[in-house]
This record gives C-alpha cells, sequence and structure tokens, in this order.
C-alpha cells in the first residue's frame, strides 16, 4: 500500500468510524466539542502511525482504543484541577465512581449516543447554518472543506461556524442527552428539518449554476436512514426517509445533457431509479402503518409516491393529490402548500379552478418576491389562452429566481408564450408549471 | 457513489444447500450494521446455477442453456448494493463480512451512472427511449 492508499483507506474508516467515535467520547466527556477534538487526536495518530505500522485489523477499534485513552487521561486530569480548586461537584464523584466502568460503558448503547450527537447537533439554541455545518460534520464525516464545498461557502466561515456552535453548546450547557416528553417532538423535527435542508441544498442548489449537488443528496439519505434505524418508531422520520428516496429516485432525469433542469412531467420516466423508488415506497408504507400518514413528510412523500407510481405523466392521478395537499393544507397550512394545490387542482380539474386559488395567494405578504407564484400564474394563464398576461408573469418569476439554470428556463418560457400568443392559439395545452419537482 | 457487492458462488450455495443459523445470525447482523450506517440499498441471495439458464446469442440466434454451470467459482451466489462515497469505503465494509461465511470471494464493483458516460448520441438516445413526452 502507498502513503496515498493508506490515506484514502483512513478517510474511508472515518468516514464509517467518526460518529460513532464522537458519539461514544461525548458521553465520556460530556463535550461535543472535546469529544470531536479527541476523536480527531486518533485521527492525525492513524495518519501518523498507520503508514509505518499498516493499517490494523479493526481499524474502528483501533481509532476508539486511541480516542478513549486520551478521554480517560484528560478526566483524570480534570478531576485532579477540579480537586485543586476544592470544588466537589456532584459530577466529579459520578466520574470517579464510573472510571472503572468507562471502558465497558463506551460500547454499550453506541446507538443512543449517535441519537444524542444527532439531537445535540440540532440544537435550537444554533443557528441553522451551525445546525447544518454541525450535523454534516459530526454525524456526516466530513470535512470542514468538502462541507464549504457543498454549501459554496468559503472554508473560514465553515470553520468559523462549527468553532462557534461548539462554544454555544458549552456555554448553554446543553445536556448531551435524548429529549424526553413534550420537548422530544420538537427536538425531531428540528433534526428532520436540517436534514431535508440538506437534502434539499443538494437537490435543488438555491443559488449558483449547478442545478444539483447529489453527494449532498446522498449525505442527507444516509443521514436519514441512519436516523430511521436509531428510531424506528418514528413515523415521521420514515416520512421523510420516503419523501427523500422518491426525489432522489429522479435525479438522473431532472437535467438535460447540457446540465437544464427538465421538469417532472416532461422527465424520461425510464430514468428514474427503481430501487430508490422501492425504497421509498416501502418506508411511506412504514411511516402510515406506524399511524402517520398525516405527518407533513409522510404527506409530501404520499404525493411524491403518486407520481412515482404513475407510469406516464398523463397517468398522474391529480384528483388524488389534490386531495393529499386538501390535508397537507390543514396540517400545516401555508402559502406554498396552497400554491402547490392550485397546481394539482388546475391538473385535476382545469386551469381556471386552479388560478382562481392562485389569484387568492397574490396578496399574499408570505410569497411576496417568490418566483413560483408567477410562474404558476403565468402558466395557468397561458393554458387559459391569455397569453400576453403569462408573458409577463413567467418574465416576472426569471427576475426572482437565484438559480442560474432556473431563469434560463423561465426565459425560454416567456419567449415561447410570446409565440405563442403572436401564433394566435393554444396548440399546447400541457402544463409548464411546477407540479412539484 | 454505488458499488455491487458479490459475493461469489461455491460448491455448497452451488449445491442449494441452505445456509447455517449461524452464518444466517452473522449475515443477518453483518446487513443490520450496513442498513444502521445508511450505506446498504439493497442485498439478495441467488438460488444455485440448476435453476438458472443461459441465453447465448451467435449470429443474432439465441440458444438457451440450461443450468447448472461449471465453473463455480466464477458464478454469483449473492449481492448487495452499497451507496458510500468511495471505493475505499465500500472495500473496508466489505473487510469487515461475517467471518462465519468462510472462505469467500468476494468481489466489488463500482456502478456505472448515467453521468459517467458523458454526453454522447447514444446517452441521448437512453434519455429519449422510455415515456417522455418531450416536445
Amino acid at each position: 500500500m502507498t502513503a496515498a492508499d493508506i490515506h484514502r483507506t483512513i478517510d474511508a474508516v472515518w468516514r464509517i468510524e467518526s460518529a460513532r467515535l464522537i458519539a461514544g467520547l461525548a458521553r465520556i466527556v460530556r463535550d461535543v466539542g472535546v469529544a470531536e477534538e479527541l476523536a480527531q487526536d486518533a485521527l492525525v495518530a492513524a495518519l501518523e502511525q498507520w503508514p509505518e505500522s499498516g493499517v490494523p485489523n479493526n481499524p474502528g477499534a483501533w481509532l476508539m482504543g486511541t480516542a478513549r485513552h486520551r478521554a480517560i487521561d484528560l478526566l483524570r486530569r480534570r478531576t485532579l484541577t477540579d480537586r485543586k480548586h476544592e470544588e466537589i461537584g456532584y459530577e466529579i464523584d459520578a466520574r470517579q465512581m464510573a472510571m472503572p466502568d468507562l471502558e465497558a460503558e463506551i460500547d454499550d448503547d453506541i446507538g443512543d449516543d449517535l441519537l444524542r450527537l444527532l439531537f445535540i447537533a440540532c440544537h435550537p439554541v444554533l443557528s441553522t447554518e451551525a445546525r447544518t455545518a454541525l450535523t454534516l460534520r459530526l454525524l456526516g464525516g466530513l470535512t470542514t472543506e468538502e462541507i464549504a464545498r457543498a454549501f459554496l461557502v468559503p472554508e473560514p466561515t465553515v470553520a468559523q461556524r462549527i468553532v462557534r456552535a461548539k462554544r454555544t453548546l458549552a456555554e448553554a450547557r446543553v445536556p448531551f442527552e435524548i429529549p424526553r416528553g413534550s420537548e422530544r417532538a420538537a427536538r425531531l423535527s428540528s433534526v428532520l428539518e436540517v436534514i431535508y435542508l440538506i437534502f434539499n441544498e443538494g437537490y435543488s442548489a438555491t443559488a449558483g449554476d449547478d442545478w444539483m449537488r447529489p453527494e449532498l443528496c446522498e449525505d442527507a439519505l444516509r443521514l436519514g436512514r441512519i436516523l430511521a434505524g436509531l428510531v424506528p418508531k418514528e413515523p415521521e422520520v420514515h416520512g421523510l426517509v420516503a419523501l427523500m428516496e422518491i426525489q432522489a429516485s429522479r435525479a438522473r432525469a431532472r437535467t438535460g445533457p447540457a446540465g437544464e433542469p427538465i421538469l417532472l412531467l416532461d422527465q424520461n420516466r425510464a430514468l428514474w431509479d427503481r430501487l430508490l423508488i422501492r425504497r421509498g415506497l416501502a418506508a411511506l408504507a412504514r411511516a402510515e402503518k406506524l399511524g402517520g400518514a398525516e405527518g407533513p413528510y409522510a404527506l409530501q412523500a404520499a404525493i411524491a409516491a403518486c407520481h412515482a407510481r404513475a407510469l406516464t405523466a398523463e397517468a398522474t392521478d391529480w384528483q388524488r393529490i389534490a386531495e393529499i395537499y386538501g390535508t397537507l393544507a390543514r396540517v400545516t397550512p401555508s402559502p406554498v402548500v396552497e400554491l402547490n394545490r392550485a397546481v394539482a387542482v388546475a391538473m385535476a380539474f382545469g386551469p381556471q379552478a386552479g388560478l382562481d386559488l392562485v389569484d387568492a395567494l397574490t396578496s399574499e405578504p408570505a410569497l411576496k418576491g417568490y418566483y413560483l407564484l408567477p410562474s404558476v400564474r403565468g402558466d395557468l394563464l397561458r393554458r387559459l389562452g391569455r397569453f400576453d398576461e403569462a408573458q409577463v408573469e413567467i418574465e416576472r418569476a426569471a427576475s426572482l429566481t437565484k438559480n442560474a439554470r432556473e431563469r434560463a428556463l423561465l426565459l425560454e418560457r416567456a419567449t415561447s408564450t410570446a409565440r405563442e400568443g403572436s401564433s394566435g392559439g393554444a396548440r399546447d395545452a400541457r402544463p409548464r408549471g411546477r407540479p412539484g419537482r | 457513489m454505488r458499488f455491487m457487492i458479490i459475493r461469489k458462488a461455491d460448491r455448497s450455495t452451488e449445491a442449494g444447500d441452505m445456509p447455517s443459523e449461524e452464518i444466517l445470525a452473522a449475515m443477518g447482523k453483518y446487513n443490520e450494521e450496513l442498513v444502521k450506517a445508511g450505506a446498504l440499498l439493497d442485498a439478495a441471495g441467488l438460488q444455485p446455477s440448476s435453476k438458472g439458464a443461459r441465453v447465448r446469442f451467435s449470429r443474432g440466434k439465441p440458444t438457451v442453456i440450461d443450468g447448472p454451470f461449471a465453473e463455480t467459482k466464477e458464478l454469483i451466489a449473492g449481492y448487495s448494493i452499497l451507496e458510500v462515497r468511495s471505493k475505499e469505503e465500500a472495500i473496508e465494509w466489505v473487510k469487515r463480512w461475517p467471518p462465519e461465511d468462510g472462505d469467500v470471494e468476494i468481489e466489488i464493483r463500482q456502478m456505472f451512472e448515467l453521468e459517467d458516460f458523458g454526453p454522447s448520441e447514444a446517452v441521448e438516445r437512453m434519455r429519449e427511449v422510455g415515456f417522455a413526452d418531450k416536445k
């Protein structure tokens, strides 16, 4: 093995082991930042020693053993310092009592430790950016550089975000625990939100020239699947996994040869990933079986599933989709959901029915500056043969989007709408809006 | 990126022997770990080649050859699909294959993604086939 080979192997081991390593250490030292430093120290030791000694047979155990020794040293030193200061806290006694058992303890309940780590990385005291960065770093095993690249921000920015997040957690004395009772639901939904945010950043990049960053989608999916293994009885976790699996199944069909986006109804369904669809449908069934059919993620997954089940765009069950959007609007009322419902209603019952719903949204402050509103409205107007109004709306949508590829697509649509208008007829009544991606 | 992990056949799998309880338990535990790591997408075992068939083409004409097939070590007894970040990560996982399964050979192959082909006419055609109703 060359040194480069060994480095790649160490990277791979790190990716597999780092989360469990950090989680196990965090339980001993009760500080996520310190735990991560200890894990990093073990990684550095591996980078120094493995090129000489070769990769150990059980590299995970080697890393854990190395880090564990350092953790115990640290605790002993801490205890001494604490004694010097004559601060006899309850923790010290507890730690001294626990010391002989530490080694055995660290191997137990690694799942619970991972869950604690995930909850802490997505803790509400942290900003959304900090949560995503910390989650990818601690649970996803990504380097600061990888996170920076994925989110198109400079590396020092991410590094600083992570440092500050760790400090915030330490200062707020956030306990390393699994929240119970009423707090648990809220905290879990924060975790789901972070994972879905990561997925979406990969799935429909909000900024920049690329339409997708598939690796980020894979990272989010991996986190979701891990979480589903940790809390298998939580229906919404399966709902979220189902949603991500089904959306990811379309990844290959979503871009044309020049990287331009292809909308759902125009996609070549032969390119949809049947394996991911199957996994998504299974996860959705699990969510529903657990009584979670009306969870917001499960409902969105159910909509995605309607598309996944349709062999052709024409075979889509729009009435069912409109119905599910109705439920979703009831469970989580929001103008964006209402806009999507309008699209489904238009598909099921004609463009005028949809336009009536959309027109009710035009004064909605939350949708001000939201490019999909004029985009959808423009499309419905076009289908109603009102080409001039349609063109204005679609151009407005183009001016509002931040994604370069999306803007190009909208401008193209505006041009073709104008052309349809001047040729004086609705040859093509097919929707060009965006009934989901 | 995805990898197919191919568990080669041996005399026992080709004889149609069912794996022992011990092996089943060990494989179950191994797969569970992969699932918990979010890395396992799919896995399946294959029945012996005596229950399979081959279709060989010669000048466009198919000939059907029934199993079993002689070259046991080249045959496949099962596969898993892993989604990981690198070949090394796939290798790391396979190195943890349960020892209960004995002296087996496992092959690791990266799966093509459509992007790997780069722009070409044939790929374009692949994109066009199917149900797309593109304008």
